[in-house]
């Protein structure tokens, strides 16, 4: 098959912008548009490869002999997450090119374009690795370079201790998977993946459990599945933008393929528990997450801690497949699975969108604390319609795509009750429960988004100087937010192509039935959806009150002050902050959040007349403080005891090495004589 | 037989007509219940006449989404409306979307609404807003529970079809769970359509308003919008009830005109006697205080779980 060398044409695309990134170091305009658009080019043949493998056969190609061997298996699993990824490096690529921009001449463009496309070649190779020791050399090495990326601006305070916490936690992570292959291993007696799935049939119960255990905590930490997500809101609101587009928008979902691939192609998803745990995790880290998110103020943290929601929902989504698959019901297997993969291309898109929008505030404001922007739409006319695209899309308002997805996971959820079985249909109502709670709450943080720092007057100087993005990061968040809507209004392309990659894990493949005006329907169900049709309607009845208001009534539209009760208030002074926007959110959980503030109030002459109100209001992460504090008090103990042994003279080593020489000898010489 | 154009453009009408009559009953019962002679049932085709004949005052400081929020909420509103059974099962649209879709779609235009309440900078649309969007989320796990419960008893989300279904039932629908749900969906509609303990649909005091607050730029043309959005939202949600729980009587999109016209009398009836109940509440109780109101909806939520669980039970799991 001569379209599966696309594989290689790939691989040394991304190859030439990464060197030619280094070689044009000194040249920061030429630099940037080769080095991104040369990934912008290879993007493009990884959608071409990816779509003609889902629709044809699997790839393998083994690199070389000798004693470790290399080679790549790309099926339709990893050939979707090609695809994701490819999507999404097209559209922030594009965006790159005008982005970086802001770094010309204050730093080296030839180092992030470098990293870049070393960082996507990793991405790509994690999901098309054959054999487990080539897989944890590229996912290191993608952990290491998106390290680098994230301290990026390593000048500004806060990205090194980000930087920091995201190195030691993804290390963490990458200790459970080895453990957990080594599991597999020690049944199969090969690195080769394709053994791993006959050991995963093979091994014990309890192996089995081990395995899956260690590998969700490993790749969990990778997706940022509540407790293991501390890392997440640092390191993504501390990369520049276009690669924290990319973190959240494809590096977590490579995560996500892997819990997949463990769990079903290796291990056969045979324990329902399992299923529990995945669900359970997904539903705390959708709460949670969109929890943190409510209440924060910075816009880029904000998206982090939504990412961790997101993932939530699609682990919602593979939690309930694995229940089915369990239970032997592969068509609502397959359903959940679609509404996991389906939210995760979506997610993919409207997250890389919103983080693109954010690189664009943070571009032409220098801010990202959302206290501090306001008026944005009279600013930045287009981008403001970009993002409120892709914030309908996060807040699953429909016709946009994130509907659809959190749609079919409600659909996914209710088809519990065919298990006829009490404990799955409780479960599984909770999750829906919480999730609508998510939902709910997700719009509110987004409503809080964009109209804090769109609508109304600009609230500090930043905000009023703000200017229309540059063309190229328009035409990639136009890309983005044209996909929104279209994966909204066009399932019926995208839901053939899910069920494809679906029945490769759970084996069903027809899941849907598809009718006229794009309805689709579950298969065996009564139930159906028609996003063009609803579309249809809300344009129409759009249009027609228009003509019916036109043509009707006073035209007279007089301009005048806000209502202030009289007085004149108009100042972005008498706004209202975000703050106060999430406090009644603070409020309601009040016992997570354990708010803490001080106010400090200057009087002039007499305690009547205030001459200055300073107010201060933190939230606690509790994780980070009752989990990982503890944790790190006492690596920090026991490493600061072990420091009594740390002499720093040279004779006192000389001791330890001849003393440790000492007692090895006893040591042998005792065994030799048992 | 009346055309499939003929029923869409007919439950249009009725929606749109017969969505301030309910609102002027409601006000003359609750006028009623205080001892007072109240405005004529009339009145609020009367309003919204005069404001027709008004300027529409419009904020300095807004954008588009000012001008554009009221048509997007009114054609979402319109559009669930054509997904919910009103006197017909067996809807032209109903492939469009079942209840979830129905929620969404609420979901929609309260958005909007609540995007232009921050548009024109003034701290009581942030307040009215921040509430809405507050009292939503709190409704919305308790919501999608009661809608867990009945989908379970009918195997459906689709709104002909439980609707179909449960008038097929007769009396046997009236079960403990259908009970249960019924309870926490009806506390969900107050919540829904801003009555009292929730939100006053009557007050301009900002320390209680809610909905009013979010509107309170809006007048003249734009102000007719947005309250006949609102009134029509109220008549949908009282319509869901009626057809989810008590949709006996209802007439079938292949029916004759006769039973059509019968079935339209009964659903004039059944949504009259939703909103007399609903003043029943209203002038019961005094309106909470906000951060009170995670109270009642997890009453709401409570209910739609036992529901849940009654089910499982009855049915043997």
């Amino acid at each position: 098959m001569s379209v599966n060398y696309l594989f290689f044409g790939i691989i040394a695309f991304y190859l030439i912008g990464a060197a030619s990134a280094v070689i044009l170091n000194k040249k920061d305009a030429i630099c940037a548009y080769v080095s991104f658009l040369s990934a912008a080019m290879a993007s493009l043949l990884g959608i071409i490869f990816s779509i003609s493998i889902i629709f044809g056969d699997t790839f393998s190609y083994a690199l070389s002999g000798g004693y470790l061997k290399f080679g790549f298996f790309i099926d339709r699993l990893s050939a979707f997450f090609i695809l994701v990824i490819s999507i999404c490096v097209f559209a922030v690529s594009i965006y790159s090119t005008g982005y970086v921009r802001e770094y010309f001449g204050k730093k080296n463009i030839g180092y992030l374009g470098f990293l870049y496309n070393i960082f996507i070649i990793s991405m790509i190779l994690v999901a098309s690795a054959d054999n487990a020791v080539m897989f944890l050399i590229v996912w290191e090495l993608m952990s290491v370079v998106s390290y680098f990326l994230v301290v990026y601006e390593h000048e500004k305070p806060g990205t090194r201790k980000a930087g920091f916490i995201y190195i030691v936690m993804t290390h963490i992570g990458t200790g459970f998977i080895l453990v957990s292959f080594l599991i597999f291993v020690g049944t199969s007696g090969s690195y080769n993946f394709e053994t791993f799935a006959a050991a995963g049939k093979s091994m014990t119960p309890l192996l089995k459990d081990l395995a899956f255990i260690f590998a969700l905590i490993g790749f969990g930490t990778k997706a940022g599945i509540v407790p293991l997500h501390i890392w997440l809101p640092y390191a993504h609101p501390e990369a520049p933008s276009n690669v924290s587009a990319l973190m959240s928008g494809v590096m977590i979902k490579i995560a996500i393929f892997m819990i997949i691939r463990v769990s079903f192609d290796f291990l056969g998803a045979s324990q329902a528990w399992w299923g529990y745990v995945v669900l359970a995790l997904g539903t705390i880290s959708a709460i949670l997450g969109i929890l943190y998110a409510v209440v924060e103020s910075d816009i880029k943290r904000m998206l982090a801690f939504s990412s961790i929601e997101n993932i939530g929902i699609i682990l919602i989504g593979i939690g309930a497949s694995m229940i089915f698959f369990a239970a032997g019901k592969p068509l609502l297997s397959a359903i959940a699975a679609i509404a996991a993969l389906y939210h995760l291309l979506n997610h993919s898109i409207f997250k890389g969108l919103l983080f693109m929008g954010a690189g664009s505030i943070l571009f032409s404001t220098h801010t990202k604390n959302i206290e501090d922007l306001g008026g944005l739409i009279k600013k930045m006319p287009k981008s403001a319609i970009l993002i409120l695209m892709g914030v309908l899309s996060i807040c699953a308002l429909p016709p946009f795509s994130g509907f659809i997805s959190e749609w079919l996971t409600f659909q996914s959820l209710l088809l519990g009750f065919n298990l006829n079985n009490t404990f799955p249909m409780i479960i599984l109502s909770i999750s829906a429960a919480v999730l609508a709670l998510t939902g709910a709450l997700a719009a509110f943080c987004f409503l809080k988004f964009f109209g804090i720092g769109f609508l109304a007057l600009p609230r500090s100087k930043h905000a009023e100087h703000a200017k229309e993005a540059n063309t190229p990061m328009l035409i990639g968040m136009g890309i983005f937010a044209s996909l929104s809507l279209l994966l909204g209004i066009l399932p019926f392309y995208v839901l053939p192509l899910l069920e494809k990659i679906a029945a490769s894990f759970t084996g069903n493949l027809d899941s849907f039935t598809f009718s006229n005006f794009g309805t689709f329907a579950i298969a065996s169900g009564t139930t159906s959806l028609s996003t063009p049709a609803i579309l249809g309607l809300v344009f129409i009845f759009m249009f027609g009150l228009s003509a019916i208001i036109f043509l009707i009534g006073r035209k007279r539209q007089p301009v005048y002050e806000t209502w202030g009760c009289g007085q004149p208030v108009s100042t972005s002074r008498n706004e209202y902050t975000a703050t106060a926007f999430s406090k009644p959110v603070q409020m309601w959980f009040k016992n997570l959040y354990r708010p803490a503030r001080e106010t400090e109030t200057t009087y002039s002459t007499s305690p009547y007349l205030k001459e200055s109100i300073k107010f201060e209001s933190r939230i606690e992460q509790v994780i980070e403080l009752h989990l990982y504090n503890p944790i790190v008090d006492f690596v920090m103990t026991t490493t600061r005891k072990a420091k009594i042994i740390q002499t720093g003279s040279i004779h006192a080593y000389l001791g330890y090495i001849f003393g440790t020489l000492v007692i090895l000898f006893i040591f042998v010489i005792a065994g030799g004589n048992t | 037989m009346i055309p499939a154009s003929g029923l869409v453009i007919l439950q249009i009408i009725i929606i749109l007509a017969l969505s301030p009559l309910i609102s002027g009953i409601i006000k003359k019962a609750k006028a009623f219940f205080q001892i007072r002679k109240g405005p004529s049932i009339f009145q609020p085709y009367y309003d919204m006449a005069k404001l027709l004949q008004k300027d529409s005052v419009v904020s300095q400081n807004v954008s588009w989404i000012f001008h554009a929020a009221p048509i997007i909420s009114f054609a979402a509103v319109l559009t669930a409306g054509l997904l919910i059974p009103i006197y017909i099962t067996q809807l032209p649209f109903g492939f469009a979307g079942d209840l979830i879709a129905v929620v969404y779609l609420f979901a929609l235009a309260r958005f909007f609404t609540a995007l232009a309440s921050l548009d024109a900078g003034s701290s009581f649309g942030g307040m009215g807003g921040s509430r809405e969007m507050f009292v939503a989320a709190m409704v919305e796990p308790a919501l999608m529970l009661a809608i867990f419960a009945v989908a379970l008893n009918v195997g459906s989300t689709n709104l002909s079809y439980i609707s179909q279904t449960i008038a097929g039932m007769g009396i046997d629908a009236i079960s403990p769970y259908q009970i249960l749900a019924f309870v926490a969906l009806f506390i969900i509609a107050i919540a829904e359509t801003g009555r009292i303990p929730v939100d006053n649909p009557s007050t301009h005091l900002e320390l209680t308003m809610i909905h009013e607050a979010m509107i309170l730029e809006y007048s003249g043309k734009q102000l007719v919008i947005v309250e006949l959005g609102a009134m029509a939202k109220q008549l949908l949600v009282f319509s869901l009830l009626a057809n989810i729980f008590f949709p006996w009587g209802i007439a079938s999109a292949n029916s004759g005109i006769a039973t059509i016209a019968f079935a339209l009398v009964f659903y004039i009836l059944k949504i009259v006697i939703i909103g007399i109940t609903m003043v029943a509440v209203e002038t019961s109780t005094a309106k909470w205080r906000l951060f009170r109101l995670p109270e009642l909806l997890s009453v709401s939520l409570m209910l739609s779980f036992l529901s849940l669980v009654a089910f499982i039970i009855v049915k043997g799991g």
